[in-house]
C-alpha cells in the first residue's frame, strides 16, 4: 500500500531501499532462520550438529577415499572404500549371469526403463502402448532366457541383482494392482459366496508377514510336488508377492470405494448401466483417483519387500551385496556397499512418488 | 485344528515316502543331463560366488566331482544357492540332488531329517584365536583370558565345558554380531576369539596385522561337514561317497591333475584299477569306468581342491591339519578302489 502511495505522490524522488537488514541474504537469514528465539536456537543446535556430521562424512567418503584399490590397500587406508563397489559391480548388478553375456540383462533393464518413461506421459496411454508393454516384456524374457536365435540359454536360476530386483517387483506389483481391485470389489459384493471368500482371503494373507509366505513357498510347496518335479524358485516368489501385495491394494480400493457418494450409485443406475459399466465407466475412474498416495506407499513397501527373498537365498539386489562382503578381501566394508544400494533402492522409489505426485495433479486439473 | 495337522503332515510323509519309494537319482541325473547341487552361497571358501559369478569353493569343488563322475564333465552340474533353513527340505524335496552345504553331520540329522550324510570332506572344529604377544602355545594356558564368544551358540557351550573341564577360569565377552565380534577382538577387548576354526582363519586373513595373530592348535568340538543324499538311495550315496573318496585316494597315490595322463601309463596295479586302466570299478557303481580319472583331471585330488580354496596359499590360510592324509597324521582316508 504504502509503495503506492509514494509512487502516486512524487515520481521523481529516488527509490528508498529497505534497510539492509531486511533484504537480500541477512534478510532472508533473518525472517526464515531466526524469526524467533525458538528458531534460533533450533538454527544453532542444528548448524552445529551439521558441522560435527558432514565434514568428517566429507572427509570419509570422498577425501580419504579408495575407488580404485584392492581390499588390502582399504584395509590400510582410514576412509571409504568404494573399490568393494566398483571391484564387485557386476557381481552386485547382475548376480551369477554369465559374464560375457550380462549386455543381455542391461539391455533388458534399459528396455524396461524406456518404457517405463515413455508410459509416464498419459496421452500415450492407448492400445499400441499396451501393445508395446506385451511385445517388450516378451523382448526383454526372450532376452534374458536366451535359447532362440544363437542366444546362449541362461536358466532363471541364474538371474540376480538388479535385473531380479526389477522383474519381482514390477511383475509383482501390475500383477498385483488389478488382482487387488477385483478382490476389493468382491468384498463389496452383493454375493455371499463371493463377499465371504474376498474376505477370508484379505484377512488371512494380511494377518502372516511376507516373510512366511515366502517360506511357505519355498519350502512346503515343493514338499507336495512329487519329486522331480520343481518348479521355478523365482516364479514361486514372485506368486507369494502377488498374494501378499494384491490383499494390501485390495483395501486400499475399497477405503475409495466406500468413499464414493452414494448418489454415485444411483445415478449410475438410473441411466440404466448394468454392474460392470457402473464399475468401469463411473466408479472405479473416481475410487481409484481418491487412492492414489495409498496405493503408491503400498507398491513403494512392496518394492523395498521384494528385499526379503534373501531369506529363500534369491540373489536379488541386498543378496548380491551381502555375498560380496562375505569374501575376506572386502569384509568390513558393509556401510559403502549398502549406501551403493541403498541409493538405487532411493532412485527407484523416489521416481515412484514422484510419479504419482504429477499424476494426482493432472487427474486434478482434468476435474476442474 | 490337529485333524488339519494331521492332514497336513501325512501329506508331508506321503511325498516322503514316495520320494523314498521311487529313488532312483542317478537315472534322474542322467535325463536331467545335470547334477544339481544345494550349496552355501556366502561360505568363502566353501561355497561362494566370485566377483564374476562362478562357483568357488570346497563344497563347490565336490559338486563338480560329483558331475565328472557321473557324466566325465566337471561343468554339468548347477548350484543352488541354500540358506540354513531351506538346506533340508530342498533336498527332501527335490529340488537338489546333493547337498554340499558345509553341514556338520550328526546322529539326529542323520536319522529324523530322512537323509543319509556321505564321506566327510572337511573336519573343522571351535578353536581360539590369540594375539601372538599374549604367547601362549595352549589353549589350556588361556586362564583368566577373556573370550569373545556369539551369544546363543554352541559355540558358547563348548567353551564353557572346556573351560570347566580344564578348571581354569575364563570371562566371556558376547557379542551378538559375527563382524562386531571380530572387531572387538581386534581392538584388544578381550584375550581370544573361539568360532569354527575355518571361520578363525576367514577372520585372522582380514584383520589389520594378520600375522600378530595365531590359531591355537586346541580343536575343542568335532564338526565334520559331509555332503548328504536322500535316504534310501543307496547307489546315489555310493556315487557321492567314492566321488570324494576318489580325491583322497588319488592324493594318497600321488595323482595330481598334472601327472594323471602319465599316470595312466603306469604300471602299478592299484593305480590301474583307480584309473580305469583296469576295468571293474566303474560298472560296479554304474558309471564310466574313467569316473576317477575324470575327477582328478577335471577338479583334482583332494590336496590340491584343499590347497585351492582354503589353503596356507589362500586368504583363509588354513592348515591341513585334521584334513591331511591318515599318512600325515589327518583324518583322510580312503578304502581300497578294489
Amino acid at each position: 500500500m504504502r509503495t503506492e502511495n509514494q509512487k502516486f505522490k512524487s515520481v521523481s524522488t529516488e527509490n528508498v531501499k529497505p534497510p539492509a537488514v531486511n533484504i537480500g541474504l541477512i534478510g532472508w537469514i533473518r525472517t526464515n532462520l531466526f524469526s524467533s528465539w525458538f528458531n534460533s536456537i533450533l538454527t544453532v543446535i542444528t548448524v552445529y550438529i551439521l558441522w560435527k556430521t558432514i565434514p568428517p562424512f566429507v572427509q570419509w567418503a570422498f577425501i580419504d577415499s579408495l575407488w580404485f584399490s584392492t581390499g588390502a590397500e582399504c584395509h590400510e587406508a582410514g576412509g571409504a572404500c568404494w573399490s568393494v563397489v566398483l571391484k564387485n559391480f557386476r557381481f552386485i548388478l547382475f548376480g551369477f549371469y554369465p559374464h560375457d553375456q550380462q549386455w543381455r540383462p542391461l539391455l533388458a533393464m534399459g528396455m524396461l526403463i524406456g518404457l517405463l518413461f515413455f508410459s509416464r506421459n498419459r496421452n500415450h496411454w492407448n492400445i499400441y502402448l499396451a501393445y508395446s508393454w506385451m511385445l517388450g516384456l516378451l523382448l526383454m524374457g526372450f532376452l534374458m532366457k536366451g535359447g532362440i536365435l544363437g542366444l546362449v540359454p541362461v536358466e532363471s536360476i541364474q538371474w540376480g541383482g538388479l535385473p531380479l530386483t526389477l522383474i519381482l517387483s514390477v511383475f509383482g506389483l501390475t500383477a498385483a494392482y488389478p488382482l487387488g481391485v477385483m478382490l476389493a470389489l468382491g468384498r463389496q459384493s452383493r454375493l455371499p459366496i463371493i463377499r465371504s471368500l474376498c474376505i477370508v482371503y484379505i484377512e488371512l494373507i494380511r494377518g502372516v508377514p511376507l516373510i512366511s509366505l515366502l517360506f511357505m513357498s519355498s519350502v512346503v510347496f515343493p514338499l507336495f510336488f512329487p519329486e522331480g518335479v520343481t518348479f521355478n524358485k523365482i516364479i514361486r516368489a514372485q506368486i507369494a508377492i502377488i498374494l501378499f501385495t494384491a490383499a494390501y491394494i485390495a483395501e486400499v480400493v475399497r477405503g475409495g470405494l466406500q468413499a464414493m457418494d452414494r448418489g454415485q450409485y444411483e445415478a449410475a443406475e438410473s441411466i440404466g448401466l448394468n454392474y460392470y459399466q457402473t464399475m468401469r465407466l463411473v466408479i472405479l475412474p473416481q475410487a481409484l483417483k481418491i487412492v492414489i498416495p495409498p496405493s503408491v506407499s503400498i507398491l513403494i513397501s512392496a518394492f523395498k519387500d521384494t528385499s526379503l527373498v534373501v531369506i529363500i537365498a534369491l540373489y536379488d539386489l541386498l543378496k548380491t551385496t551381502q555375498s560380496t562382503l562375505t569374501n575376506p578381501e572386502w569384509m568390513g566394508f558393509s556401510a559403502e556397499a549398502y549406501l551403493f544400494i541403498a541409493i538405487i533402492y532411493f532412485i527407484c522409489c523416489f521416481f515412484m512418488s514422484n510419479y504419482s505426485r504429477r499424476l494426482e495433479r493432472e487427474l486434478n486439473r482434468s476435474n476442474r | 485344528m490337529k485333524l488339519v495337522r494331521f492332514f497336513f503332515m501325512s501329506m508331508v510323509w506321503v511325498f516322503l515316502a514316495y520320494g523314498l519309494v521311487f529313488a532312483g537319482t542317478l537315472n534322474d541325473v542322467k535325463a536331467k543331463g545335470f547334477v544339481q547341487a544345494g550349496v552355501n552361497g556366502d561360505l568363502f571358501g566353501f561355497g561362494k560366488p566370485d566377483e564374476k559369478g562362478v562357483w568357488r569353493g570346497l563344497d563347490v569343488d565336490t559338486a563338480r566331482a560329483i558331475a565328472a563322475a557321473v557324466f566325465g564333465d566337471a561343468n554339468k552340474v548347477r548350484f543352488t544357492p541354500l540358506t540354513a533353513k531351506t538346506r533340508f527340505t530342498a533336498l527332501q524335496s527335490g529340488e537338489v540332488d546333493v547337498l554340499t552345504r558345509n553341514c556338520t553331520q550328526t546322529l539326529s540329522r542323520d536319522t529324523a531329517l530322512g537323509l543319509d550324510f556321505c564321506q566327510v570332506n572337511y573336519y573343522d572344529g571351535q578353536g581360539f584365536l590369540v594375539s601372538k604377544k599374549l604367547g601362549v602355545k595352549s589353549a589350556k594356558e588361556l586362564d583368566g583370558a577373556t573370550v569373545c564368544v556369539l551369544p546363543g551358540t554352541t559355540t558358547e557351550l563348548n567353551v564353557a565345558d572346556f573351560f570347566r573341564a580344564n578348571n581354569i577360569k575364563m570371562k566371556p565377552v558376547v557379542i551378538e554380531n559375527t563382524a562386531e565380534l571380530a572387531k572387538a577382538f581386534f581392538s584388544g577387548r578381550c584375550d581370544c576369539l573361539t568360532s569354527d576354526a575355518s571361520q578363525l582363519a576367514g577372520n585372522r586373513a582380514v584383520s589389520p596385522n594378520p600375522k600378530d595373530y595365531i590359531i591355537l592348535p586346541d580343536i575343542i568340538s568335532k564338526e565334520p561337514l559331509a555332503p548328504a543324499v536322500r535316504h534310501g538311495d543307496n547307489q546315489w550315496k555310493d556315487i557321492v561317497n567314492y566321488s570324494i573318496l576318489a580325491m583322497i585316494n588319488a592324493e594318497e597315490l600321488g595323482i595330481t591333475s598334472k601327472n594323471v595322463d602319465e599316470m595312466l601309463k603306469s604300471n602299478d596295479p592299484k593305480i590301474q584299477r583307480f584309473l580305469g586302466v583296469t576295468p571293474g570299478n566303474g560298472e560296479a557303481l554304474g558309471l564310466d569306468e574313467k569316473f576317477a580319472y575324470h575327477i582328478i583331471k577335471q577338479v583334482g585330488n583332494y590336496g590340491e581342491v584343499f590347497e585351492r580354496n582354503v589353503g596356507v596359499n589362500s586368504s583363509l590360510g588354513i592348515q591341513r591339519g585334521l584334513n591331511a592324509l591318515w599318512t600325515n597324521g589327518g583324518l583322510m582316508y580312503s578304502p581300497p578302489f578294489n
